[in-house]
C-alpha cells in the first residue's frame, strides 16, 4: 500500500456500488449450488446409510479426506480435468459440505428415540412413512444445524473460487491484494462476514418455523 | 363364591369387541441357533379368550416383550404359530396386522413433533378415516381418558404430565377400535399413586369396550388386580402356570410360582374379594331428629347405634352410653371416623382402612351413599377362612409364613 492512502476509500465504494452487488449476487450463487447439490447428495446417501448402517464408516472416510484436501491443491488438482469453469468451483465447494451435511442427517435421524421409532412401526407405519413422518421431522433441527455450519463455511470458502475466475466476493480481495489497494480487500473479505451472519440468522428462524414443538417445553 | 377380580363380570357378558389371540406352541431365538443356548421363549401355547386381560408377568428377561411383541410381528418367531381370531399374523399383511392391534409401551412411544391431538389420530389417519370422524373420534378419547380435548389437544407431549403422557399413549393405541391391545407395562413410569389411578380407569374402560388385552408386568400385584388369567413366566420363556389370579394364589403350580406370587399370597387374595362377597353385619340405627328414647330402644343391648340421615346415609356412630334421655338426636353427637365402604371396595383396602382408623366395623353403602350393612375384620376373617376351604376342598389356608418348599404344588 502506498504511504498516506487512507486504509478506506468510501468514494471507491460509491462508484464501484454496482459491481459490488452484482459480486454478493454471484457469491450467493455460488454458495446456493454449492449447499443445494451437497444437500441432495448428502441426503441420498444419509437414507441409504440410514438402511445400511454399514455404509457409514465408508462415506465418512471418504468424505473426510475430501474435507482435508486444502482449498487451493483441490483446484490446481482440477483445472487439468475441467478447467477455470463454474464446474471446478462447484466440485469443490460442493466436496466440501458433504462431511458435515451426511454426518448432520444420519446423527438426526439417529437421534429419534428407540420408543417411538418402535411405537410408530408397531403402529403399521411403513418404511417411508416412518423416515418421512416421523424421522425426518425429529431429525430436522440437528440437520438444520449441519446446514449453518455448511453454509457459513461455503460462503468463506467461496472467495477462493475467484482464482479460478467465478467471480463472488474473493474478486475484490484478489484484486486488493494484486494492486495493493486495502478498499476493496476489506470491502471483500467484511461483505463475506456479513453475508456468513445474515444467512446463519435466516436459518435459525426457519428452523424455529418449522420445529414448533421444540418451543413447546412447557 | 369365587374369588374374582373386581370389575370382570360385565365384561364376560359384553363379549363381541374382541378376538381370540392364540400362542400355539411359540419359540423365539434370537441369533443363529446354537446347541445348548436358551432361546428367548421356548415352546409357549397360551390361548386368551375375547375380552380378557391375559396378563404375561416374571422376572426380568424372561421374555415376556419377546412374546408380547410376536403378536403384531415386531419380533417374527422361530418356530410355532400365533392366531387371530383363528387366523395365522404370518398370513396378514404386517402393516394391515399391526393397525388392526393397538400397542402401548412404557416410555408411551409419543411423536414429540405432533400435538397431542395428532399423536392420538395416528392410526385412524394411517387408515385413511375422514377428517371428521377422526376429529370426532380424538375427543371422544381424549374425553374418555379423562382430559379435556380443549386443553390438551394442541399441546405437545412435552407439555403434559407423565400420567397424561401415558394416558393418551393408551388413548392412541384405542383409537381405531382394535380388536386386541397390546401392553407392555403401559403404568410402569408413573409413581404409584398415579399408577393406581390408570390401573382403575383402564379396567372400567376395558369394560365398555370388551378389547382384547395382553399385558406385561413384572409387578405380581398388578397381574393379579388386572388379570382375567396371569401367564407367569420363568427365565427362557417358560411358562410356569397359566390360570386366573385367584388359582394362581390358591394354587400354584410349582415353586418357582409360589415364591413369584409371594409369600403374602394369603393377604393378596384380599384384594381379589370385595365387599360383596362378605356377608354384611347389622347395626341398630337411628334418625337424625329422633327422641333418644326410640333409639336407646332399638339399641338393645348394643353400646353403639349407626346415626342416618333423612336419606338413609350415614352420619356416624353413637355411643348409647353418652345419650342424654331428654334429648333429640343430632349429628354433633355422632362420631364420623369409621371408614365407609362401597359394594367395589377390595377386602384388602377395607381391612387396612379399618386398622388405620381403630373402628373395629365399618360402614358399607349402595351407590347413592345409603347404609346397607356393616363390615367388621371378623366378617373378612370368616369369609377368607370360607373362601379357601371352598377353593382348596378343605386344606387349610397357606399361613403365608410357612417355607415355600412344603408349598410346592
Ligand atoms: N433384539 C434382541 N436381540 C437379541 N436378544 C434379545 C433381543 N431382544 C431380547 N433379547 C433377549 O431375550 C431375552 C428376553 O428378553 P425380553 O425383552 O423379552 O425380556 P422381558 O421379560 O421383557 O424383560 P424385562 O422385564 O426386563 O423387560 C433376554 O435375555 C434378552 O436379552
Ligand atoms: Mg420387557
Amino acid at each position: 500500500m502506498t504511504p498516506g492512502e487512507p486504509l478506506i476509500r468510501w468514494d471507491w465504494i460509491v462508484r464501484n456500488l454496482d459491481v459490488i452487488g452484482q459480486r454478493v449476487g454471484e457469491h450467493l450463487v455460488l454458495t446456493g449450488l454449492a449447499v443445494g447439490i451437497g444437500f441432495v447428495i448428502s441426503f441420498v446417501l444419509s437414507i441409504w446409510i440410514a438402511r445400511k448402517p454399514r455404509l457409514y464408516a465408508l462415506v465418512t472416510w471418504i468424505t473426510g479426506i475430501l474435507y482435508t484436501i486444502p482449498s487451493l491443491a483441490l483446484f490446481a488438482l482440477l483445472i487439468p480435468v475441467t478447467g477455470l469453469s463454474l464446474l471446478t468451483a462447484e466440485i469443490g465447494l460442493v466436496g466440501y459440505t458433504l462431511l458435515i451435511l451426511i454426518r448432520n442427517i444420519v446423527g438426526g435421524i439417529r437421534s429419534v428415540p428407540a420408543d417411538v421409532r418402535e411405537a410408530a412401526i408397531g403402529m403399521g407405519y411403513t418404511e417411508r412413512q416412518l423416515l418421512w413422518r416421523v424421522e425426518l421431522p425429529l431429525a430436522l433441527s440437528v440437520i438444520i444445524a449441519g446446514v449453518r455450519v455448511a453454509t457459513v463455511t461455503t460462503i468463506g470458502l467461496t472467495t477462493v473460487t475467484a482464482l479460478i475466475g467465478q467471480g463472488g466476493l474473493g474478486y475484490f480481495i484478489l484484486e486488493g491484494i494484486q494492486r495493493f489497494f486495502s478498499t476493496p480487500l476489506i470491502v471483500g473479505a467484511t461483505l463475506s462476514v456479513l453475508l456468513a451472519v445474515l444467512v446463519d440468522a435466516a436459518l435459525v428462524l426457519l428452523q424455529r418455523q418449522l420445529t414448533p414443538w421444540a418451543r413447546a417445553t412447557s | 363364591m369365587a374369588d374374582r377380580s373386581p370389575g370382570h363380570d360385565a365384561l364376560l357378558t359384553t363379549g363381541g369387541r374382541g378376538a381370540t389371540v392364540e400362542l400355539r406352541d411359540v419359540s423365539k431365538q434370537f441369533g443363529p441357533a446354537v446347541k445348548g443356548t436358551a432361546g428367548a421363549v421356548n415352546n409357549l401355547s397360551i390361548e386368551v379368550p375375547p375380552g380378557e386381560i391375559c396378563v404375561l408377568v416374571g422376572p426380568s428377561g424372561c421374555g415376556k416383550t419377546t412374546t408380547l411383541k410376536m403378536v403384531n410381528r415386531l419380533v417374527e418367531p422361530t418356530s410355532g404359530q400365533v392366531l387371530i381370531d383363528g387366523q395365522d399374523v404370518q398370513r396378514i399383511e404386517v402393516t394391515a396386522l399391526r393397525r388392526r392391534i393397538g400397542y402401548v409401551i412404557q416410555q408411551t412411544g409419543l411423536f414429540p413433533h405432533q400435538t397431542i391431538g395428532r399423536n392420538v389420530a395416528t392410526v385412524p389417519r394411517l387408515l385413511g378415516w375422514p377428517e371428521e370422524r377422526i376429529r370426532a373420534r380424538v375427543d371422544e378419547l381424549l374425553r374418555l381418558i379423562g382430559l379435556e380435548p380443549e386443553r390438551v389437544r394442541d399441546r405437545y407431549p412435552s407439555q403434559l404430565s407423565g400420567g397424561e403422557r401415558q394416558r393418551v399413549g393408551v388413548a392412541r393405541a384405542m383409537a381405531a377400535e382394535p380388536p386386541v391391545m397390546l401392553m407392555d407395562e403401559p403404568f410402569g413410569a408413573v409413581d404409584p399413586i398415579v399408577r393406581e389411578r390408570l390401573q382403575n380407569e383402564f379396567l372400567r374402560l376395558h369394560r365398555r369396550l370388551g378389547t382384547t388385552v395382553l399385558l406385561v408386568t413384572h409387578d405380581i400385584d398388578e397381574a393379579i388386580k388386572m388379570g382375567t388369567r396371569v401367564a407367569v413366566m420363568q427365565q427362557g420363556g417358560h411358562l410356569a402356570q397359566y390360570a386366573p389370579p385367584a388359582e394362581l394364589l390358591t394354587h400354584p403350580a410349582s415353586e418357582f410360582v409360589a415364591d413369584f406370587v409371594g409369600a403374602d399370597r394369603g393377604l393378596k387374595r384380599l384384594s381379589l374379594m370385595t365387599v360383596d362377597d362378605v356377608e354384611l353385619g347389622r347395626a341398630a340405627t337411628a334418625r337424625l331428629g329422633e327422641p333418644v328414647g326410640a333409639a336407646r330402644a332399638r339399641a338393645g343391648t348394643a353400646s353403639w347405634i349407626l346415626l342416618l340421615d333423612a336419606d338413609g346415609r350415614p352420619e356416624g356412630w353413637l355411643s348409647v352410653g353418652q345419650l342424654r334421655e331428654d334429648r333429640e338426636i343430632t349429628s354433633e353427637l355422632a362420631d364420623p371416623s369409621s371408614p365407609i365402604f362401597t359394594h367395589e371396595t377390595t377386602l384388602r383396602e377395607a381391612i387396612s382402612r379399618l386398622l388405620a382408623t381403630a373402628v373395629q366395623t365399618g360402614v358399607v353403602v349402595d351407590e347413592n351413599g345409603r347404609y346397607e350393612g356393616t363390615l367388621s375384620l371378623e366378617t373378612v376373617g370368616a369369609a377368607l377362612r370360607a373362601s379357601a376351604a371352598e377353593s382348596t376342598n378343605g386344606a387349610a389356608v397357606p399361613s403365608g409364613a410357612e417355607p415355600a418348599t412344603e408349598r410346592a404344588q
